[in-house]
């Protein structure tokens, strides 16, 4: 496979409700930021694709307008995924290896205040036989976890504690939304809020952009003092039956997992995990040892959960430490659909594969 | 399906379920954003004021945050009238879901004076037999205008001789 | 890298405003599992899924790929959405021919769809957003001035639409999976109600359920399917902003250099000479002419001249739309890769009574949004 980087990450702050700015307002900054980290002008660009939903923006062909905070014009080479960026990533990295184009921009927006997005959520369940049935998401969370909870037989504290360190590593990351030192005696005593899921165990509800800049061989030695290396990147989707898969383990991460080649240690690993004990799940499955591999220092996605763009930005996050020199191995994870239906990982390391 | 003749297309067993009724409700609070605020804000005291980029951009109306040519935020506002020219049109003759207007109608694309950009727009107090490119027309508003482009009700002939076509032939 | 990317496996449904006996994942596995059949293969050999459609809230479904995994054979596998306006089924056919090409996968199955039955579609397009400016006349509303344009600025023959809607309807007749299956006349054309003067009735397309299949892979399988493989010659994209000010709607640069870019790929410099035949997303006749102008079949402005003389009917020199093209079946989301899909069939000599006799090289064409986004490919008998 074709050397590829991760070359520059940019984010917008992340916010319960940016009602200022639409979404070509949030993400206007943002691209020109990522594009000044390596001083790339828009015809510099071979490629640009990004990821969103029309449901959450509420109106059809909303990616359309966010072309308009890129500036596509004369016209340019372009493709739209209605996924969270972090696969829009991946189309951008599949486009590099065939050889047609050096620089790719992937980004990705999601405002969800406007509509109320657990009622949005709701539509990507099976219109047929389960969308009738009245379950929203958080509901089918939190019966994956109480399947998990009882059949791995960890606890809510060992949940609790997830919150705890992804809220104190959240306190140094600018753009989190949910911060602050908890105890996980503090958070228990908090009420249920769908049993056995608390508040801290859900995560927050964000209006967000990220963009990720990716360079091939050269392009990418010329641009950064240290690339991060994509070497290894594979996505997996299961059925979307609660009942036709074991809700204990994440059986497509693991799949992911091993064709990206993501054995060995980390320094770092970004984990999209909405909820704490997808954290967990997560965790045991790509066999993260904490005692070597710092998770989530970006704090994650309880932090702040921009609907679409968090996966990218778990991509990003984890990129900019080996661009900053921090780490030398990254792990980077995304998902998508309730209960963890469908995974992404991404490995970057500071020397090319 | 080289060949093939069977296409699948068959009549349903008559006690196959075909349908079922799944209304789905959803509610959302948009935000307008910071341009259109602007945009929007003129339009009580019957003004249309376009943005640009910078001294020499090209003027959009209504503005949506960013000239799309080069993703840089309309940070200049230029004062438009409510005056135009017709560049082009088509005559409606069906009925179009929430429009309370009589066929056949005419939606123009109208270029504001002072505008690079053409917006849609009705056309009303006209034959339609007489709407042509290059007419002039005029907004009429209602009463009391809300910060909305509802508040224009339609635009109609100013009377004036029409404009060259050299004056719009770029926009469209 | 860059590996040749084959097409081995063709499957479309029947397109109907309807097909109530079908949900969604019916449809879906009606053409997946059509491709599949061609292709000789089964839902093991698959490596990948890649699917496309038109906005969500034609079905009232968010990110319908999730719910439709299963029916389409994808857990345990790579599975990507693509959603690119009215082009999505070229785009999505080009994101799957992608893998392959890049040697990330060897056999890939790409299906876009769409079943407006199962919505409301005027709900579906017009949302209304409170600061926006009011919606007055729908789709064909918002083209109708644009062809009016193009009439004007080349002062066209009026009845050029007429020309192309019974050349389009009538060859619809002999594709048996097009929605419209009706054998019309000039007058009956004409006479049809002008729904958008200038745009009629007959002269527009209509609202259908229907999906679209491919298999596509790399040169190791290229054998695999009944017949030989369509080969990828040149695949191009090309975006610009919808609402732009100064710019061309009757004549999109867009699409003059998505076309350029995947003429230069193929090796083609006289599109007229070099192509046998075309298969072209012309949702409403009068895109026709247009097109022909925009893809460099005709000089700007005598576009017309060559639908007039017959060349692009299925006996002329150069038959654009062999199988009734959007005019006759219209599911939006599947509608770019059926043109895609017909341009294989036709150099595979699969495409049955609207076949072109030795068509050897086809192109394969699709626009969306207000023309802003196009997706084409060019593909042949013969390996790259």
């Amino acid at each position: 496979m074709r050397d590829v980087a991760v070359v520059a990450f940019a984010q917008a702050p992340n916010v319960r409700r940016d009602s200022d700015r639409n979404e070509v307002e949030i993400l206007m900054p943002v691209l020109h930021e990522v594009r000044e980290k390596v001083g790339l002008e828009r015809d510099d660009i071979d490629f640009v694709v990004h990821g969103s939903t029309d449901f959450q923006a509420g109106m059809p062909f909303s990616f359309v307008g966010a072309l308009d905070a890129y500036g596509a014009w004369p016209p340019i080479n372009e493709s739209h995924v209605e996924m969270d960026g972090a696969w829009a990533l991946y189309e951008a990295w599949v486009k590099l290896q065939t050889g047609e184009i050096d620089t790719a921009l992937a980004f990705a927006y999601g405002k969800g205040s406007p509509g109320d997005l657990v009622d949005v959520l709701r539509l990507q369940l099976d219109p047929y036989l389960v969308f009738p049935l009245g379950i929203d998401p958080i509901g089918m969370a939190a019966i994956q976890c109480r399947a998990y909870l009882e059949g791995v037989g960890r606890t809510e504290a060992d949940m609790a504690s997830v919150a705890v360190r992804d809220r104190r590593n959240g306190m140094t990351n600018p753009c989190a939304q949910v911060t602050g030192e908890f105890t996980v005696e503090g958070l228990l005593a908090e009420p249920m809020f769908v049993s056995p899921l608390r508040r801290h165990d859900c995560p927050p509800i964000s209006d967000g952009a990220c963009a990720v800049i990716l360079a091939a061989g050269d392009r990418a030695r010329d641009l950064v003092e240290h690339p991060a290396w994509v070497v290894g990147i594979d996505h997996r989707i299961e059925a979307p039956g609660l009942g036709m898969r074991d809700l204990t383990v994440s059986e497509s991460t693991r799949i992911a997992a091993e064709k990206a080649n993501a054995s060995g240690t980390f320094d770092v690993a970004e984990l999209h995990a909405p909820f704490t004990h997808q954290s967990l799940i997560l965790e045991d499955t790509l066999g993260i040892d904490a005692a070597v591999t710092q998770v989530n220092p970006s704090g994650g996605a309880l932090a702040a959960n921009p609907f679409m763009v968090a996966g990218l930005t778990r991509i990003g996050e984890a990129a900019q430490r080996v661009l900053d020199g921090a780490a030398g191995r990254a792990l980077a994870h995304a998902t998508s659909g309730p209960c963890l239906q469908q995974n992404l990982v991404c490995v970057l390391e500071a020397r090319e594969g | 399906m080289s060949g093939a003749t069977d296409t699948g297309d068959t009549d349903a067993p008559a006690d196959l379920v075909t349908g079922i009724v799944v209304p789905i409700h959803v509610e959302y609070e948009y935000t307008a954003g910071e341009a259109a605020s602007r945009f929007l804000s003129h339009i009580p005291e019957r003004r249309l004021v376009g943005q640009r980029h910078g001294d020499h951009g090209l003027v959009y109306v209504p503005p949506r945050g960013s000239d799309p040519a080069n993703g840089e935020p309309t940070d200049q506002d230029v004062e438009l009238t409510d005056q135009g020219t017709v560049t082009t049109f088509c005559i409606v003759n069906v009925p179009f879901a929430g429009q309370a207007v009589e066929c056949p109608y005419v939606c123009a694309q109208i270029l504001l004076d002072g505008a690079d950009i053409t917006f849609q727009a009705l056309i009303q107090e006209a034959e339609v037999s007489q709407i042509h490119p290059g007419m002039r027309v005029e907004a009429v508003w209602v009463d009391d205008p809300e910060p909305t482009l509802e508040s224009i009700r339609y635009f109609r002939p100013s009377g004036e001789p029409d404009a060259t076509p050299e004056s719009y032939k770029d926009h469209m | 890298m860059a590996n040749n990317v084959a097409v081995v496996g063709i499957g479309q449904t029947k397109h109907n405003t309807q097909r109530n006996e079908l949900s969604m994942p019916g449809l879906v596995r009606e053409a997946a599992t059509r491709a599949l059949e061609d292709a000789q293969m089964t839902w093991a050999d698959i490596d990948a899924v890649v699917i496309g459609k038109a906005p969500d809230t034609f079905e009232g479904v968010m990110m319908p790929e999730l719910f439709l995994a299963d029916a389409l054979g994808a857990p345990g596998k790579p599975m990507l959405r693509v959603h690119t306006a009215g082009s999505v089924g070229g785009s999505t056919a080009m994101v799957a021919a992608g893998l392959v090409k890049a040697g990330v996968h060897e056999r890939v199955l790409t299906v876009a769809y769409e079943k407006q039955s199962e919505s409301n579609a005027m709900w579906a397009l017009a949302m209304k957003i409170p600061f926006a400016p009011p919606l007055v006349a729908g789709a064909g509303g918002y083209f109708a001035p644009y062809v009016r344009a193009y009439i004007e600025r080349h002062d066209v023959p009026d009845d050029i639409g007429i020309k192309v809607a019974v050349k389009d309807t009538n060859n619809g007749v002999l594709n048996p999976y097009a929605h419209k299956q009706m054998t019309v006349t000039y007058d009956e054309v004409r006479d049809s109600m002008m729904l958008w003067d200038p745009i009629r009735f007959l002269e527009s397309c209509p609202s259908s359920d229907g999906a679209c299949a491919l298999v596509l892979t790399s040169e190791a399988h290229a054998a695999s399917g009944k017949l030989p493989p369509a080969w990828v010659h040149g695949m191009a994209w090309r975006s610009e902003p919808t609402m732009l000010a100064r710019q061309d709607k009757v004549n999109p640069r867009a699409g003059q250099e998505c076309a350029r870019d995947v003429y230069a790929q193929a090796g083609i410099t006289d599109p007229r000479r070099d192509i046998d035949c075309a298969e072209v997303y012309v949702p409403f006749s009068w895109f026709e002419p247009k097109w022909l102008e925009n893809l460099f079949f005709a000089p700007e402005g005598e576009g017309w001249k060559l639908t007039e003389s017959g060349a692009t009917s299925l006996d002329g020199d150069i038959p654009w739309n062999m199988s009734g093209g959007v005019i006759c079946s219209n599911p939006i989301g599947a509608s770019g890769m059926l043109r895609f899909a017909e341009a294989a069939m036709q150099v595979r000599g699969q495409a049955g009574a609207h076949q072109v006799d030795g068509a050897a090289t086809a192109l394969g064409h699709a626009y969306g949004g207000g023309s802003q986004f196009f997706a084409m490919w060019i593909v042949r008998n013969t390996k790259p």
